[in-house]
């Protein structure tokens, strides 16, 4: 047992941490590393452009989307490299934010769908962050439950012709082209009348329109669209079989390991060694230090269970859906840290202003965007069925609507 | 990286769950707990046997010379099976104690019988109720006899010997306390056996009156022997904890996929899927933390004290958690004597006090990070 690199990854590491020193954009590591849960901005600097400045770096050295094909624009590493990398790329893999998704789920879904011709044509830009993908899956009536989606492409000639709305699309403002999940056929039961296509954000009929979250900050967006044409070389798999296709999509999350999610707890460890309290020092508090100490093992079980994966990575294995874990625990963790941040101020701990509230307001901005981290990219529920079902072997929730036609499943709860 | 143990370690297991599966199923644990005999002695040669017993003593003290690495391998596999064999008092605690500060005569004398199974060992530090303190030790040492009460002492009744801490000062300071060797089948040596809620695993009152003792290490560094022992000791028993939070996982687990209510098996119902999703989510992290302080006790890294505490807190949550909820999707059937899960629940509550209850871990974790971040 050991933490160590075999030889060859670390000279891999190596040359990475030589490159990265060499070429990253330092101006902004300090601002990058502060940056806490919820959207990075640089102060004096747009930060798409800076993202995608580093990124085509990256890209024409060859340090961009690493565990992709060459052809593609990737590297052909294995994926402890690409982990290597991303401990080595640290604060700075915060300027990847953006590309996330087009990276680790558009790309992957691109590479088994899509025409060899297409693959050239556009995996290579999506790698070097010259365009920007984004992934157009949830629907208001479709969101835990995606294969509820209710956009409809119906073929005109050698076109579809696609109108509804999506939601929840990150990133959709600055996107140039996305990946669409939509209804073909809704007198079969819902899994088996989906069909995926990807298309260009600027077609006409395309519509963004930014959402205010409940933080107040918009990341996101609605997307409507209106008889908005996609040619049938644009489709992604075969007809009606978009649910299989959009299962490859999702399992690519998976293997976005080792990045290492956010807990708050570094955050507060240092804020209670620093806070003096009525009766002393805040990390001198008994209560204070029991609470510490329970998000403490969380976070430190999180950290080498993470350890333990990019291990399984290192020897070969792929990762499974036991990795659902990190996000399930992260999220709530990071809600109750905040929480009890601001407890700890008393009524001073409302005020949010960064001038007036403690450690900048960061403990506030962590507590209203929290809500959002329980949901996005699998809720607490579905990631606790996930481990239910595919890791202890649970028997699946009973689906009532899984074998009735789409347009025969009731749509209104209360009548 | 390779944070997992090796293919021979995993080996090493498998056989370990192979053995126990077959000489420690529940129906042995339970003549233990219905009181037929103090410990499954059987067993205890078959561990010897095995060379489980000395897997991290020396070769040239009788033991396997393996380490620590394979020693939490076995651990892990005691507590899922509820072993119950004075396995933590004789190997975490006395063999761990006379590693750490025994003469050569003194290892020489005690670990060669330790690995063979013919000698118990315990330690005796708690004197009644309240956590690991030099204060709390008011045994004395004075002229080469011991005089006073200690208790809690695990397996105390059918123990030969035990390391004691001992009062030796007066400064008030942590070098008023040193250890002490007593073979507790000599004279002033009064032992009583007493009720514990795990009924597997014994707990006794031992009082010394004028009772022979041997110096185990340097006069005064006692409480720092104790530290050290609690931390190796906190990690092994983390393990212990481990498994026994993963059977209790898989007991739940089982029982959710074959009982039928409402005309379906309950483990499809999203309110006990969830709570085995969180069992799992306990467990798991618990693991990952025991690896951690597995890693840190193997190579007696700077790192221990804090790895130790938090693989102690994190994994007698994940037990105490499993256990529970283990009954809880039993139903009624969990609160029987006939199912096993309460040999679960009894174990979780009991091992979670043992080496210092929670309250007192979570002390030592924040203590011991501040220590690191001033550093």
């Amino acid at each position: 047992m050991n933490f160590d690199d075999t030889p060859q990854e670390a000279a891999f590491r190596a040359e990475a941490k030589a490159w990265i020193a060499a070429n990253a954009p330092k101006q902004y590591e300090d601002e990058l590393r502060k940056a806490s849960l919820g959207r990075v901005a640089l102060t004096g600097a747009n930060i798409l452009e800076v993202a995608k400045a580093w990124q085509k770096r990256k890209a024409d050295a060859g340090w961009a989307c690493l565990h992709w094909p060459k052809e593609y624009g990737g590297r052909g590493a294995s994926p402890i490299e690409r982990v290597i990398w991303q401990q080595e790329e640290g604060p700075f893999g915060r300027l990847s934010s953006m590309f996330i998704i087009g990276h680790g789920m558009c790309g992957p879904t691109m590479m088994a769908f899509a025409g060899e011709e297409q693959k050239r044509k556009f995996l290579p830009p999506l790698a070097s962050g010259e365009k920007i993908w984004c992934q157009l899956f949830s629907e208001p009536a479709g969101g835990s439950d995606v294969a509820g989606l209710r956009t409809r492409a119906e073929k005109h000639g050698d076109e579809w012709v696609i109108n509804g709305q999506k939601v929840w699309t990150s990133g959709a403002h600055y996107s140039d082209y996305g990946i669409l999940l939509t209804r073909t056929d809704p007198t079969v039961p819902k899994h088996k009348g989906l069909t995926m296509f990807f298309l260009d954000m600027k077609s006409p009929g395309v519509e963004v329109r930014p959402i205010k979250q409940a933080s107040g900050a918009s990341d996101f967006n609605e997307v409507y669209f209106t008889d908005v044409r996609i040619p049938d070389s644009q489709r992604l798999g075969n007809v009606n079989d978009g649910w299989n296709v959009s299962l490859t999509t999702l399992m690519n999350e998976r293997m976005s390991i080792g990045a290492g999610v956010a807990t708050g707890f570094p955050e507060l460890f240092d804020f209670c060694n620093s806070l003096m309290l009525e009766d002393g020092p805040a990390i001198e508090n008994r209560a204070v230090r029991s609470k510490l100490a329970n998000w403490a093992v969380k976070a430190s079980g999180l950290k080498y269970t993470s350890m333990r994966a990019i291990s399984a990575l290192s020897r070969g294995e792929r990762p499974g859906p036991e990795n659902s874990i990190g996000k399930l625990v992260a999220g709530s963790m990071i809600q109750d840290v905040a929480t009890y941040a601001l407890d700890l101020q008393g009524a001073a701990g409302a005020l949010s202003g960064p001038e007036d509230a403690e450690a900048a307001g960061k403990f506030q901005a962590m507590l209203l965007r929290a809500p959002g981290t329980r949901v996005e990219g699998g809720t607490d529920e579905i990631m606790r069925n996930i481990i239910a079902e595919r890791v202890l072997g649970l028997p699946g929730d009973i689906r009532v609507d899984k074998d009735v036609p789409f347009n025969k499943i009731p749509t209104k709860g209360r009548a | 990286m390779n944070f997992d143990f090796s293919d021979e370690q995993k080996q090493m297991r498998d056989e370990a769950r192979k053995f126990l599966s077959e000489q420690c199923p529940p129906k042995a644990v339970r003549e233990v707990l219905d009181g037929k005999a103090p410990y499954d002695k059987s067993l205890w040669k078959g561990l010897a046997e095995m060379g489980f017993l000395g897997v991290a003593i020396p070769e040239q003290f009788g033991g396997a010379g393996a380490g620590h690495l394979e020693l939490c391998v076995i651990a892990e596999e005691m507590g899922r099976a509820l072993a119950p064999v004075p396995f933590s008092s004789t190997v975490y605690l006395a063999a761990e104690a006379i590693l750490i500060a025994g003469s050569d005569a003194q290892k020489q004398k005690w670990l060669p019988k330790i690995a063979s199974g013919d000698a118990i060992g315990t330690l005796a530090l708690f004197e009644g109720k309240g956590n690991p303190t030099p204060k709390a030790v008011k045994v004395t040492a004075n002229g080469g006899v011991l005089n006073g009460v200690k208790k809690p002492v695990p397996d105390g009744a059918i123990a030969d010997f035990a390391v004691v801490a001992a009062r030796t000062g007066s400064s008030g300071r942590e070098s008023d306390i040193s250890l002490f060797i007593v073979d507790l089948k000599a004279g002033g040596v009064e032992v009583k056996s007493l009720t514990n809620i795990d009924l597997t695993r014994g707990q006794a009152e031992i009082t010394f009156k004028d009772a022979k003792a041997e110096p185990l290490g340097a006069a005064g560094e006692g409480w720092s022997v104790i530290t050290q022992v609690l931390d190796r000791a906190a990690v092994l028993t983390a393990f212990e904890q481990v498994g026994g939070a993963d059977r209790a996982l898989e007991m739940g687990r089982d029982y959710a996929l074959d009982r039928i209510a409402f005309g379906r098996p309950i483990g499809s119902f999203q309110a006990v899927k969830h709570m085995l999703a969180d069992m799992y989510v306990s467990a798991t992290l618990a693991r990952s933390n025991c690896y951690y302080g597995a890693w840190a006790l193997s190579t007696n890294a700077g790192e221990l004290p804090e790895a130790a505490a938090a693989a102690r807190i994190s994994a007698t949550q994940a037990f105490q958690h499993c256990a529970k909820n283990n009954i809880q999707v039993h139903g009624g059937m969990g609160f029987t004597w006939e199912f096993d899960c309460h040999m679960y629940y009894r174990r979780a509550n009991a091992v979670a006090l043992g080496l210092g209850s929670l309250s007192y871990w979570e002390d030592a974790l924040i203590d011991r990070m501040r220590k690191k971040n001033a550093a």
